[in-house]
């Protein structure tokens, strides 16, 4: 087992955002967080990397261990912690700076000072997010110039330069068109090879068509977790069933 | 459709008629706009011809590199000028780190605190506060109390505290504009507090720093009374080599012509405004400048 989650527990202040969630997820896998908004998804996808921690008022009780580390251990150094747990989001976020400082950011804060290995790290990361053709030939550019799809393919090169083990993305194809969301899910399923990936959705089609496991939420409960293809096609609780069909959410 | 339908329309136009009222409304509120800018303009305009007008023959070389002298035809501003920039200098120097670096802590390091609010109101008074009232602050404490003199450092440090409020607000206002989500995916990466801010909001933010900063410190130079109370309205034959030495400025030796009954003073004072004016306009350019420049670099 890569990750493992036991009874974690969320709380926003005085609101128990998240009750008790257990689930393990295997190495070199992609699993799906879906659940109607507000259910809790988001806020567990962010307790991987603690991102949570930056949010006021915000309490996370339970245990997650990856590779057998507790990650909420007083000793793990957090920064560290977000460069072996890399994160996607929704909206594509690049800095406002050039193609290659985006991608050589997570480099340079890490005290990368060899300017060779840099450029080969860019290079390899974008090839990985297979960005590097369309923008070989303008990486002095800024990338704010590039489309939302783009840019989202250049936030996970970012990520992907730090050498991240475990991938977070949270919706990270909702603001883009079928097109750029398209070529997110082949690079979903492309890098599932080297990394394992956790992926928060609203897309059904997308959870079945990118994920391994699926795990539904509701109302801060996790209601059901299995293979993605028994999920969708032979759900055990009712809940579940009415959702991915429909009828509600 | 037919009569019918055209009907129905007409009912509707009808219906609808008193739109008329607001277009009225519309086309007065623009032209009342337009009369209020044009006072400012028109106002400003006409001071500035008249200024230029009793001035400009009055400026030459000799004005601004003379010493000032109880004959105003021989009267120059070098001492004034040099002193402006001496002020100016060491103001930025004091005051910039100084508010910048309390802008961002309390933008980025202690945002919803009890203490943050109860500064923010602080300092939000404070920008308010008469300059007069900096200057006898400044004469109690840097003058006095801490034996300074009426020197160029006191000067500069009592200038500071005017616009420091300026600086803080300014930087403040200009990190809130910066996307949480560029700091949400710099943490992400594992990079510190200290490197998100350093690397990613300070250079987002600082057009809108750097351009409050300028204009805070325009309004600095331009300051008169705070000056005054502190020593600077003396005779002062000579330029500040030093920190410590005594000064004049600018407006000041404006404020002094312009109280004398003859005529000249007067012309002097008009030629010594220009001078001001330019070094103001100057600074505004600047801010503008370096506004657009970063615009181009950082877009959202």
């Amino acid at each position: 087992m890569k990750i493992e989650a036991k009874n974690v527990h969320v709380y926003y202040g005085s609101d128990h955002v998240l009750k008790g969630v257990t689930l393990s997820i295997k190495k070199n896998t992609v699993t799906a967080l879906i659940g109607p908004s507000g259910c809790g998804k988001s806020t567990f996808l962010r307790c991987f990397n603690r991102m949570n921690d930056l949010i006021e008022n915000a309490r996370v009780e339970g245990e997650i261990q990856i590779e057998g580390v507790d990650i909420y251990h007083p000793k793990i150094n957090v920064n560290e912690l977000r460069k072996t747990v890399g994160m996607v989001f929704q909206k594509p976020n690049p800095f406002p700076k050039s193609i290659f400082e985006n991608v050589a950011y997570g480099l340079r804060v890490n005290g990368v000072k060899d300017n060779a290995l840099i450029e080969e790290k860019v290079e390899s990361s974008l090839r990985g997010a297979a960005l590097w053709d369309e923008v070989k030939d303008k990486l002095k550019k800024s990338a704010l110039a590039l489309s939302g799809g783009q840019q989202q393919r250049l936030c996970i090169a970012r990520a992907l330069a730090v050498e991240p083990s475990v991938l977070l993305m949270d919706e990270p194809a909702s603001a883009l068109d079928p097109i750029s969301s398209t070529k997110i899910e082949e690079l979903i399923y492309s890098l599932k090879a080297n990394y394992t990936i956790l992926i928060v959705t609203h897309n059904m089609q997308q959870a079945s068509r990118t994920s391994d496991k699926t795990a539904f939420f509701y109302m801060g409960d996790l209601v059901e977790y299995d293979d993605t293809r028994t999920l969708f096609t032979n759900p055990k609780k009712e809940r579940t069933q009415n959702y991915i069909t429909g009828r509600f959410g | 459709m037919g009569k019918k339908g055209k009907s129905k329309i007409k009912k509707r136009l009808k219906y609808f008629s008193n739109t008329r009222v607001y277009e009225y409304q519309d086309q007065a509120f623009k032209y009342f706009g337009l009369f209020c800018t044009l006072i400012g303009v028109v106002v400003l305009m006409l001071l500035l011809g008249d200024v230029l007008y009793r001035g400009l023959s009055r400026l030459d070389w000799d004005f601004i590199m003379g010493l000032p002298s109880r004959r105003a035809a021989r009267a120059g501003i070098f001492t004034a000028w040099v002193g402006t920039l001496w002020i100016m200098v060491l103001t930025a120097v004091i005051a910039f780190p100084i508010g910048i670096s309390a802008g961002l802590y309390l933008e980025e390091y202690n945002k919803r605190s009890r203490l943050s609010n109860i500064i923010e109101i602080n300092i939000a008074n404070l920008a308010g506060v008469p300059s007069i009232i900096y200057g006898l602050l400044g004469l109690e404490l840097f003058a006095r109390a801490l034996r300074l003199g009426e020197s160029v450092l006191t000067g500069a440090l009592t200038l500071s505290l005017l616009i420091l409020p300026i600086i803080i607000v300014s930087t403040r206002e200009a990190l809130k504009a910066v996307p949480y989500s560029i700091r949400e995916g710099s943490y992400a990466l594992g990079a510190s507090k200290w490197q998100t801010i350093w690397f990613q909001v300070l250079p987002a933010g600082v057009s809108g720093i750097f351009t409050g900063v300028i204009l805070s410190l325009s309004r600095a130079i331009g300051e008169t009374a705070p000056l005054i109370v502190i020593g600077a309205l003396t005779f002062v034959p000579f330029v500040p080599e030093g920190v410590l030495d005594s000064f004049t400025v600018l407006p000041i030796q404006i404020f002094n012509w312009v109280s004398r009954p003859q005529k000249e003073f007067s012309e002097n004072a008009a030629a010594a405004i220009i001078i001001l004016l330019s070094i103001t306009f100057i600074m505004n350019g600047i801010a503008v400048y370096i506004r657009h420049k970063w615009q181009k670099k950082v877009k959202w």
